[in-house]
């Protein structure tokens, strides 16, 4: 049972290493991936339906971690905004220019704006360095779970999860 | 004096999937709900639901709310809000207005509907879904305006559009605790941090993360000493705890907020349920004194069912289970049974068991267990 998260309140590298639905660094390399960054035994599974690829899977019982079939997710990014959780995260190493893209799930006003200088930061919400908007995602199937995507230097990939939030003027 | 088949209190998800149940099968149904709005913790919920399909894992409870309300409308539920019902006695409840007139519940759309101050109501089948209630924590300071249930803030916050406060602390690391903080940081507000006086986050790992990305600190073993303010909180007082519970010297830290919330668990309203004369059993795991019931949810007062928070503090998704089991139960004792019923009974006990599993939910599943067993030698034999 996880330690970690229950102290933290997010998970240690080594729990996301031991959790079936974070890929491998090897798949991290080929492109675009689903990050399942849930790594208690919960019952929820609305991942498992999200993927039109059947690449994740909870089966029975309901409690089951979900496992990612990292040879058979395309990273099409359908599955982000669809966990209740928000914890399931689009990773690309292959960007390009020494960049990576990172997408997540972003539920908060104002929505930032593509280009948009962004503050990138790490699970614990520090700052890691600035990033830059790629897209914003809000259509039907987001039912308001907007999905917005950066662009940051490929080395901070892995422990970039979100952005500081846009405060509105006042 | 009007006559029903079957009186609902409580329009939350167990007393609205029970009524539902209730009217599909030919029941005469009445629901009766104190709030100005029906739909109890769903119309707060809006947060994407876990579990699975059936249960509507991935949809906001809000949605759930106007889709049940919809439904009992639908199969001719009468849905009475901004009415309490304050006693119950030989199947007759007795039902008198929440509010005043000029109160603004009143003057909402689905304005109470009680013809009368006072009303009594003889109904041959009666199922309580009272819901839950948030359990207080005394400290000084305790009394200030500011300090409120996180339940309290979310209603301001999701139902009525009043952020409760601009710099908040939350004092419970619960999955309420942690749900509210989010939806608060949504409305607005800065999270101070969200303590928690045991060495671990009680809720879900991922409510917890998303507030740590958003930049909220956690903090294990703390406790908050005094809330401080001439007229309102002001400031508040946490220090950390040791292994025995106690305070450690030093350790004293001041946080400048203006409001507390308080997410400190919920215990069964078992109220009127007690007033009713329905046996009750202490059962920790499910929050405290419960209603002692059977498999088919009925109480030790032969005719009066339970469901929901009532019967054990759990989730949203349990309740709509509980509320269907209990309205199909109660219709079946009046005669009014549908073809397939017991199987649709086995279906329900077979989710309720899923959604009982995992190492979150198992020792609900067992004090459940526990509680139906007791229910099984003091209610009524079917």
């Amino acid at each position: 049972m996880s330690q970690a998260v229950k102290i933290r309140g997010y998970p240690s590298p080594q729990e996301l290493e031991n959790a079936p639905g974070y890929p491998s660094p090897e798949r991290l390399e080929k492109g675009p991936v689903a990050v399942i960054e849930c790594i208690e035994e919960i019952p929820c599974n609305p991942c498992e339906q999200a993927c039109p690829q059947h690449a994740i899977t909870i089966g029975k019982p309901i409690t089951n971690r979900p496992h990612l079939d990292e040879d058979k997710c395309i990273g099409c990014g359908l599955c982000v905004a669809r966990c209740p959780g928000l914890a399931i995260f689009l990773v690309d190493l292959t960007y390009g220019k020494g960049k990576a893209s990172v997408a997540f799930p972003y539920e908060y006003l104002p929505l930032p704006e593509k280009e948009q200088t962004v503050q990138a930061v790490n699970r614990a919400g520090e700052p890691v360095c600035p990033g830059t908007v790629i897209m914003v995602q809000n259509s039907k199937v987001n039912d308001q779970t907007p999905v917005v995507t950066i662009a940051v230097p490929r080395e901070y990939a892995s422990e970039i999860r979100g952005i500081a939030r846009i405060r509105k003027e006042r | 004096m009007r006559e029903v088949d079957l009186a609902v209190v409580g329009a939350g998800p167990a007393g609205l999937t029970a009524a539902i149940e209730g009217a599909k099968r030919g029941c005469t149904t009445l629901v009766f709900d104190m709030n100005p709005l029906p739909g109890g913790q769903l119309i707060k919920q809006i947060h994407k639901f876990f579990g699975s399909r059936e249960h509507r894992a991935g949809t906001r409870g809000i949605k759930i709310a106007a889709e049940l309300l919809h439904q009992a409308e639908s199969e001719k539920v009468e849905v009475m809000v901004g009415v309490e019902v304050y006693a119950i006695h030989d199947n007759i409840l007795e039902v008198a207005r929440t509010f005043a007139e000029d109160s603004p519940g009143s003057s909402l759309k689905q304005e109470a509907t009680l013809p009368s101050r006072h009303l009594a109501i003889a109904a041959r089948r009666i199922i309580l879904a009272t819901g839950g209630a948030e359990n207080a924590l005394n400290f000084p300071g305790w009394t200030l305006p500011g300090v409120m249930g996180a339940g309290a803030a979310q209603t301001m916050s999701n139902v009525w559009r009043v952020l409760p406060g601009e710099r908040i602390l939350m004092v419970g690391a619960g999955n309420v605790g942690l749900i509210v903080s989010y939806q608060l940081l949504q409305g607005g507000a800065e999270i101070t941090a969200v303590i928690e006086a045991t060495q671990k986050i009680g809720g879900y790992g991922v409510h917890a993360a998303k507030i740590r990305r958003a930049g909220v600190p956690i903090l294990t073993s703390h406790t908050i000493l005094r809330a401080e303010g001439d007229l309102r909180v002001e400031k508040a007082v946490i220090a950390r705890v040791d292994a025995s519970w106690q305070p450690v010297p030093g350790s004293e830290q001041e946080l400048g907020v203006d409001t507390i919330c308080i997410a400190v668990g919920l215990r069964p309203n078992t109220r009127l349920a007690s007033l009713a004369g329905c046996n009750l059993h202490c059962s920790p795991r499910l929050g405290g004194w419960v209603p002692i019931h059977n498999s088919r949810m009925e109480t030790t007062i032969p005719g009066t069912y339970v469901a929901g928070d009532l019967s054990g503090v759990e989730e949203a998704s349990t309740a709509l289970e509980e509320g269907r089991l209990a309205g199909i139960c109660a219709a079946s004792s009046l005669g009014k049974s549908a073809p397939g019923d017991d199987k649709e009974i086995a279906a329900i006990e077979e989710r309720l068991i899923s959604l009982r599993s995992g190492p979150f939910c198992q020792p609900r599943q067992d004090a459940k267990q526990e509680l139906i067993e007791i229910g099984e030698v003091q209610c009524r034999k079917q």
